[in-house]
């Protein structure tokens, strides 16, 4: 604005080479991604505050635990939602499809298999055959709901504004109106609590996907001087390894420091009819749960950004009409990209009905909101052609975060509401602004 | 007299065979003729400058060569052989590239990504190789646009040369037969206009055909072997550009007349 601003700017490079180095700054050699850094940011703002008002009752390995397990099925539904939002479409029906796939799943294992095929209750192949038939239902709904966006050109928003109805509806008359449960052991594995990796299983994949982490910074270095480009220096690199690596280790030991209630563990010990050692402890570690939503985040990440669905789902979103003419078949895209999401609407309907123990019919209600506002939250652009998994993912544990930091504080629940939809709305404000700050779009 | 005319005018005499023969097009959008019974051939190492006003049915024809639209009627030949183009990926496969006045970029991705978007490079194990496709595109834009560097930002980042050159890379690196160029120099400077105008003078020299649109007579003039000019639909008529004064050519635009015909 000023000419003291303007100056120093104005002035060719070249003509002051000293100047080069500090210009160049701490952040900018780390090239990390400004808004991972603003998102973390909001992240720790939130969790410190809320620490604060709580005497410090947030940051609690028991309270950080029930975070993660609180907000893998919402993140996981918002890692499709990205995909769906950047091709410039939008998924209403996602808490109403996760309610049927769930009734499925549950009718499954306590009804249709035992009653029609025979098997046993608790028998072994139980629930995977029902997680089968959960993930098959949401892929084919997920299909067909894709199939009259792409080919019948309804618009995404009606097409799912009826399936919130419908599929709703539908969980309601497989199950008539029934809650079912309780559910299969090993299928209630999924929910958290109710399993868990346990201290040693939990560092050993701390330790894995550390190296996993390391390594993969390696090969893409390897990967950028083999084609001669320019690399970020060495002690950046390391920078951007160690904080990876004591991020992944310091979530394990937070998990690992978390221990089972010595009357839980009692009850085990007497389940299995053996008495428990004096001073004998255990943690619960890693969930199942957790290690899921790690799983879908890595995969849909590497669709995101190293497949050629990936690239035609971010081109379509860009220019739908640059992707039809390089000859993508933007119609079948659509199919594809509405079937992720029912899969993955399948996979949380999994982790949301384990959690509970038992499938009700208002499991999943108001999630398409969440997982609407915890991807745009994560910077996914409602005009397309930009969003990220992890900041999907990201944005899920904001609101999360959020809204069980309110609940501890004691905050009534309406606020509660008030609060999330107003940090919604002043998210994508402030992602507005900071896009026209940047030039981008 | 067309007889006599097209034997003395011939460039194509040598006995080569047409790359393209369009065969009286026909689409309506909506009760409007579009393309109304319009024929056209283009020759190897030919330039073929396709004129007329807006509206007038230019790029309607051409997005049926280069597989937008679907004609409702009417034949296409390429190299003597009847082709079936019922989409963008058909028309590839006939090596027919297009250069669109839009760009028809995704500005979100950067150029790499654009440049080999419905072709990428694949690794091995079927993933989409970025650095092989990044090195790739410096070759190229180091051949058609030396000034270009910004390879790693959005396309939504560059200039108008620069968006041009990834339109332009695009359509000559996939070894195009055919090139289609809608307006390519209508969003450039003086500079830019030269040297779209240098590689057009190459890819011809190199045998590609070439169809042409846009709305400079004069540089038309310049760079095609014939001009075909279109109104309402219709094909007025085609020209070798050195029978033809410029003003000629705007009579036929504007008059929908061919004046020279006219007078013989």
């Amino acid at each position: 604005m000023s000419d003291t601003d303007t100056v120093p700017n104005a002035a060719p490079p070249g003509q002051r080479p000293a100047d080069k180095a500090p210009a160049r700054s701490f952040l900018s050699q780390l090239e990390l991604d400004l808004r991972l850094l603003g998102m973390v940011g909001a992240f720790i703002a939130v969790c410190v505050v809320f620490n604060l008002l709580t005497d410090g009752r947030f940051l609690t390995p028991r309270n950080i635990f029930n975070l993660s397990i609180q907000t893998v099925s919402v993140a996981i539904m918002a890692t499709g939602m990205v995909f769906i939002i950047v091709t410039r479409h939008i998924d209403l029906s996602v808490g109403a499809l996760l309610a049927t796939a769930s009734a499925v799943m549950a009718m499954m294992q306590t009804r249709w298999l035992p009653d029609m095929m025979g098997l046993p209750l608790g028998h072994a192949a139980l629930p995977w055959l029902s997680i089968l038939a959960g993930l098959i239902t949401g892929a084919v709904i997920g299909a067909f709901q894709g199939w009259l966006v792409g080919y019948l050109t309804i618009p995404a928003f009606i097409v799912t504004l009826g399936g919130l109805l419908i599929w709703r509806n539908v969980g309601w008359y497989i199950t008539s109106g029934q809650t079912i449960g309780p559910l299969d052991e090993t299928f209630q594995a999924f929910g958290g609590i109710n399993g868990t990796l346990g201290a040693q299983w939990s560092w050993i994949f701390g330790l894995v996907a550390a190296a996993a982490a390391v390594l993969a910074l390696i090969s893409a270095r390897r990967n950028k001087i083999g084609h001669g480009f320019p690399v970020k220096p060495v002690w950046a690199e390391a920078v951007v390894m160690a904080i990876i690596v004591g991020a992944i280790l310091g979530f394990v030991a937070i998990l690992n420091a978390y221990e089972i209630p010595s009357r839980v563990l009692a009850r085990d010990f007497a389940a299995r009819g053996a008495e428990m050692p004096e001073g004998f402890t255990a943690s619960y570690g890693i969930p199942y749960s957790v290690l899921l939503l790690i799983a879908v985040a890595v995969v849909m990440t590497v669709i995101a950004r190293k497949t050629r669905l990936g690239r035609y789902i971010f081109a379509t979103g860009g220019n739908p009409d640059a992707a039809e003419l390089s000859g993508i078949n933007t119609r079948l895209l659509t199919v594809k990209v509405f079937s992720i999401m029912g899969i993955l609407v399948a996979i949380s309907a999994v982790v949301a009905s384990a959690r509970l123990t038992n499938h009700s019919n208002d499991i999943g209600t108001l999630d398409e909101l969440r997982v609407i506002a915890a991807a745009v939250i994560g910077g996914t652009a409602l005009s397309g052609g930009i969003g990220t998994i992890y900041g999907a993912i990201l944005g899920a544990l904001i609101m999360q975060s959020l809204q069980s930091g309110m609940a501890m504080v004691g905050v009534d629940a309406p606020l509660q509401n008030i609060v999330v939809g107003t940090v919604l709305v002043a998210a994508v404000l402030i992602d507005i602004i900071y896009r026209r700050r940047v030039g981008g779009k | 007299m067309t007889m006599t005319e097209t034997a003395k005018a011939d460039p194509r005499a040598n006995g080569a065979k047409p790359l393209v023969e369009l065969k009286d097009i026909r689409i309506a959008f909506g009760g409007v003729q579009a393309v109304d019974g319009v024929s056209l051939d283009l020759y190897p190492g030919e330039v073929v400058g396709l004129l007329g006003h807006n509206g007038a049915g230019k790029s309607t024809l051409i997005k049926i060569l280069s597989g937008a639209y679907k004609a409702d009627s009417g034949e296409i030949r390429i190299e003597g052989q009847k082709a079936t183009i019922n989409s963008p990926r058909d028309a590839r496969r006939y090596n027919i590239e297009t250069i669109y006045q839009t760009l028809a970029l995704a500005d979100n991705l950067d150029a790499a990504s654009n440049l080999f978007l419905g072709r990428e490079i694949t690794t091995r194990a079927g993933f989409v190789d970025d650095a092989k496709q990044e090195a790739e595109t410096r070759r190229i834009m180091a051949r058609l646009n030396p000034n270009f560097r910004k390879l790693s930002e959005p396309v939504s980042a560059l200039s108008g040369g620069q968006r041009q050159s990834v339109a332009i890379a695009r359509a000559v690196y996939f070894n195009a037969k055919i090139l289609i160029m809608d307006e390519p120099t209508a969003a450039l400077g003086v500079h830019e206009t030269a040297m779209v105008a240098d590689l057009i003078k190459e890819l011809k020299a190199q045998g590609l055909g070439i169809f042409l649109i846009s709305h400079d007579t004069r540089e038309m003039m310049d760079l095609c072997d014939r001009v075909s000019v279109m109104k309402n639909g219709q094909l007025i008529g085609t020209e070798r550009v050195e029978d033809v004064t410029e003003d000629d050519i705007l009579s036929m635009i504007i008059m929908g007349k061919n004046p020279k015909r006219d007078a013989a």
